[in-house]
């Protein structure tokens, strides 16, 4: 039921065992941000009038694509109405929310890090998925307390029974111990609430201890600054403390200290077990990093808590502005989304046939979705996003060794070796499809790891991918050949040596280095063909004949040619005619803007934005 | 549907230039255009300003009708008088197209140019023509025309083939225009005129050459090619997107392009714009070299475009709305543009330099003359006219001339 206002904790004041800090583990659709907004209503921390849909989710991004980047913490009052001990008494429950994305998979574990336990949330119309599983495994991992939860029961399409096993499986509890709730109507949701209660244990820490708070998010407000959420392990933070970043040392001045529910609101403090925010005054989020420990200055703690880590870009992409003029608004709009995202890395970068832009360094493709999609929106950007890339170790024969982050850059000479990186891929997926997957995974050069029926028709297939097959259209291969049944996730493991070379795309002689790939030796004719004969229906027709070549090295492998225009003039030319012609001619000035000089070759900026787009087999049959 | 009109800011009721069109206009030829916006039939590639009696019917009723049109005619050249008041410039070029303007009687085209003979005077030798349609004339009609002033006749010619003739939904039957021109010049034509078009679906390389030969073997001091430009909104264009009839190729266009040339120039024509022959100076078409040069020229009836030392304007289009504006007594403009500096440089670039001419490379801005020298490295223009300061396109340019352009006007 509800808390009234009479009895609820203060933060700082609050006694660890009335505090349950959760999360949400569930799949982009699967109803997280609903949940959430049931239980800040029945909380009655957001009263109806307020309510509005995906309540937490602040970026526009976030709430048009559904799917939640920066998680954020809601301390919410509750007094169960059933139980034994303290039956009644008000709670205090803290959901993180956590973001549910392969790509942020350290931001979910550092979120999990703050959490004692986790809801499961599962659709009932559709079972888990990979990326779910991930997180599931993450969490249990971290030895969090799993409350299964199937979600949209209403819906007619809910098969719970099946899922409940199959989730029961998972989980290792009775079928009958999953919970069955609607979001979207409420039903079932005090209840879970209930069993949050019941079943996550507090947390404990050292009360007198000096105080260590972990860093599970860090997000960057324009008005206020970099806003920290912590949880506090040990001890307690006052306002107006001095505190110190363990992994740099840094000090800095609490300016405020505060929990949400769900709007920030001042507190005098965060004690053990709590969780919170804080404000310092930084103005980037890389001075307060996800995972870093916070104590005092005077008298702090001397070993931080375990498990940070810098984050680590794993694709590379350039981003060029379709209008050369643009690049100093680009570099401010990444300064200003670095802001916030201490896992977007960036260097100037020129391109003899993009200009002047960056090579921007992301988590995963999502991540470079999502910022490119937010430089576009946000700061009316047009961009070229050049293919992602991973990063490439090349050893020369002469012992010197060069890290490729732009194919471009992949010294010519004498290579030894070749290493790119390679993940662990989970597939979840409707049996009928194992053909499928395994077809398409094995074209990727994967190697099956294994393979597991998670109910009678639903299966977890595991792979070893090179990272570069992944990052090139593999989600979008896998969606088509499983009619959007798939799910994917996938997690570092670490790297192998391939025999990998560059293909070069040459239009009229000169390389085009926009264009350049690194392919393994098998598929680079393929890739060669491909893309020549792509370009040859992109690239209009010039005043002179233009071979596209594609080339390993100096050996051509591919060629195509556009013929040379003959005709480009409107026969007649009345009076009536000149203000029109003139129109035209400005209109096709401004065509002609949106081409990009390769050499003496005009290219549409469509050309480069269609090869490109990680358009996958396309038939290449020229037509033109 | 006739193609659209510009947008523009509007246009004073009483049709008032701003003062500095006239600064400087004794130096400028003036010209009038009179277009007479009927035809008996539409012709499915005809994107003109131009309606039948069927498409006249019940809109804008009496007032559209083709019977008073000239006297509707000669009540803008009344205007055009007042407009530009003590301009002292005599006429030297009159122009009357269409439209069709052989379905009105020849009294009438001669009432036309008597009113702008009443109100400006006629230059001694100036250019009178009129367009005209091969099946609407008979040696009469041109006896009437000669002496009512005319001095030009233009036919619209297109093809000596049936099967390209119907493409084109032309009425009159092969060997018809050629006739013409013997009858033209019996009546005492000075210069004379064939239309053609090349590159009609269905035309072959051998239809044309025929096409060029009858048209020169016929005897006009001047020819006009015009590849067949397909414009949207027009039944040839629908047919095509239907898939009814094949779209020429640019390759062809170009093809046909040198055969006219070779053609025409073995039969001594001489190309003086990219889509216009003739076999002397003088037998060149002065009005639209008035247009090409950036002179000023009037242009009389419904969606007419006109243009007075940098000012351009154009009349509505329908002629009901163009016959109730001027019988209210205000103008017929519906819109106008002030040119700018630059937009008349760009203007001159696009013009001139589709003529034998040329266009003077002083006109060229920095990048537009680095351009320049690329395109005569290119092989694009005459390395001549170039050493002597001039932008002239070789043969190949012409066939590029909008591409140069784009380049030249940066």
């Amino acid at each position: 039921m509800p808390a009234t206002p009479t009895n609820v904790p203060e933060p700082s004041r609050t006694d660890p065992a009335l505090l349950r800090n959760f999360c949400i583990i569930a799949h982009i659709d699967h109803g997280k941000s609903t949940l959430a907004d049931r239980m800040l209503q029945l909380t009655g921390v957001v009263d109806q009038r307020q309510m509005r849909a995906q309540y937490l989710d602040r970026m526009d991004i976030e709430r048009e694509r559904g799917i939640t980047i920066k998680s954020q913490a809601v301390r919410l009052p509750w007094a169960p109405s059933e139980g034994e001990e303290g039956s009644g008494a008000t709670h205090i429950l803290n959901m993180i929310d956590t973001p549910g994305h392969v790509d942020f998979t350290y931001e979910v574990s550092r979120s999990l890090a703050a959490c004692e336990g986790c809801i499961l949330l599962v659709d009932a119309a559709q079972g888990i998925e990979a990326q779910t599983l991930a997180n599931l495994y993450l969490a249990m991992e971290n030895d969090l307390t799993i409350i299964p939860v199937l979600n949209k029961i209403d819906l007619p399409a809910a098969q719970p029974e099946k899922f409940a096993a199959e989730l029961a499986n998972l989980v290792g509890c009775e079928p009958e111990d999953v919970l069955k709730v609607s979001a979207k109507t409420g039903v079932g949701v005090p209840e879970l609430l209930d069993r949050v209660v019941r079943d996550v244990p507090a947390p404990v820490g050292v009360k007198d201890a000096p105080a260590r708070a972990m860093i599970f998010d860090s997000v960057y407000d324009a008005y206020r600054g970099v806003v920290t959420y912590v949880k506090v392990v040990d001890g307690t933070l006052g306002k107006r403390e001095r505190i110190k970043m363990m992994s740099t040392g840094a000090a800095h001045e609490l300016l405020e200290i505060g929990t949400n529910s769900p709007e920030m609101t001042p507190a005098d403090g965060l004690s053990v077990g709590e969780v919170g925010y804080l404000i310092t005054g930084v103005k980037d989020v890389r001075q307060s990093k996800v995972g870093d420990t916070i104590t005092q200055l005077a008298k702090g703690a001397e070993e931080p808590l375990g498990g940070y880590k810098d984050p680590k870009p794993m694709v590379f992409s350039g981003l060029y502005p379709l209008d050369g003029s643009d690049y100093p608004e680009l570099r401010e709009a990444l300064d200003k989304l670095q802001l916030n995202d201490a896992a977007l890395v960036y260097e100037p970068e020129t391109s003899a046939a993009l200009g002047f832009g960056f090579r921007v360094g992301f988590l995963g493709l999502l991540h470079l979705e999502v910022i490119r999609e937010r430089l576009e929106r946000e700061f009316g950007l047009d961009l070229i996003a050049t293919a992602p890339n991973v990063v490439y170790r090349v050893d020369m024969e002469d012992g010197t060794e060069h890290v490729v982050t732009n194919p471009s850059e992949f010294p010519t000479g004498k290579i030894d070796k070749v290493h790119e990186p390679v993940v662990r891929a989970t597939i979840l997926a409707p049996s009928e499809f194992i053909g499928a997957i395994m077809e398409l995974c094995q074209t990727r050069r994967g190697t099956l790891l294994g393979m597991d029926y998670l109910s009678e028709d639903r299966v977890e297939i595991r792979y070893t991918l090179p990272l570069a097959e992944v990052v090139f259209d593999f989600f979008d291969q896998l969606k088509s050949k499983t009619r959007g049944y798939a799910s994917l996730d996938y997690e570092p493991t670490g790297e192998q040596t391939s025999d990998l070379v560059k293909v070069d795309i040459l239009l009229h002689g000169d390389k085009v280095d926009a264009f350049s790939a690194i392919t393994h030796k098998d598929k680079a004719y393929a890739y060669g063909v491909r893309l020549v004969a792509k370009l040859r229906e992109l690239i209009p027709r010039q005043n002179f004949e233009v071979p596209i070549q594609a080339a390993i090295g100096s050996r051509v492998i591919a060629r195509e040619t556009v013929r040379a225009i003959r005709k480009d003039v409107l026969a007649k030319c009345y009076g009536g005619d000149i203000s029109r012609k003139r129109k035209l001619l400005e209109k096709q000035k401004e065509g002609k803007k949106r081409m990009k000089m390769v050499g003496s070759v005009e290219v549409p900026q469509d050309a480069f934005i269609a090869v490109l787009s990680s358009d996958s087999e396309g038939d290449g049959k020229a037509k033109k | 549907m006739p193609s659209a009109l510009p947008d523009g800011e509007p246009m004073p009721q009483d049709g008032a230039l701003p003062r500095h069109a006239l600064t400087g206009a004794a130096d400028r030829p003036l010209g009038f255009y009179l277009h007479v916006p009927y035809c008996a039939t539409r012709c499915g590639y005809c994107d003109f300003n131009t309606y039948t009696a069927t498409e006249l019917r019940g809109s804008g009723g009496a007032l559209a009708s083709r019977d008073n049109y000239a006297d509707t005619v000669v009540e803008e050249i009344r205007l055009a008088r007042k407009v530009l008041g003590d301009d002292p410039r005599p006429v030297q070029t009159v122009f009357v197209g269409g439209g069709t303007p052989t379905l009105l009687p020849a009294a009438d085209l001669g009432r036309m140019l008597a009113a702008l003979r009443d109100e400006f005077g006629l230059a001694p030798g100036a250019e009178i023509t009129t367009e005209a349609n091969p099946e609407s004339v008979d040696p009469r009609y041109l006896a009437e025309l000669r002496a009512a002033g005319y001095n030009r006749v233009s036919f619209g010619m297109q093809s000596a083939r049936q099967h390209v003739l119907k493409i084109l939904d032309r009425t009159h039957t092969p060997g018809r225009p050629e006739a013409c021109v013997a009858e033209a010049r019996a009546a005492g034509f000075d210069h004379v005129n064939l239309d053609l078009i090349y590159g009609t679906p269905g035309e072959t390389d051998d239809d044309w050459r025929a096409s060029l030969d009858a048209a020169t073997g016929a005897g006009p001091d001047h020819i006009s090619a015009y590849a067949l430009i397909v414009e949207e909104g027009t039944q040839l264009a629908r047919r095509i997107r239907r898939g009814e009839i094949p779209m020429t190729d640019d390759d062809v266009h170009a093809d046909r392009y040198l055969i006219a040339e070779d053609r025409l120039t073995a039969a001594g024509f001489t190309w003086y714009e990219v889509s216009n022959w003739a076999t002397s100076q003088a037998a060149r078409c002065r009005h639209n070299e008035l247009y090409w040069t950036g002179a000023d020229w009037w242009g009389a009836g419904p969606g007419a475009h006109s243009h007075v030392g940098g000012v351009r304007w154009w009349n509505v289009k329908h002629p009901g709305a163009y016959a109730q504006a001027l019988g209210e007594g205000r103008s017929p403009g519906a819109g106008r543009e002030v040119l700018p500096a630059e937009d008349r440089r760009v203007e001159r670039i696009l013009l001139e330099l589709r003529l034998a001419a040329g266009c003077p490379l002083s006109l060229l801005a920095p990048a537009g003359a680095r351009a320049a020298a690329r395109a005569l490295a290119d092989g694009l223009l005459e390395p001549g006219p170039y050493e002597a300061g001039r932008a002239v396109l070789t043969l190949r340019g012409r066939l590029l001339a909008d591409a140069v352009v784009r380049d030249l006007v940066d």
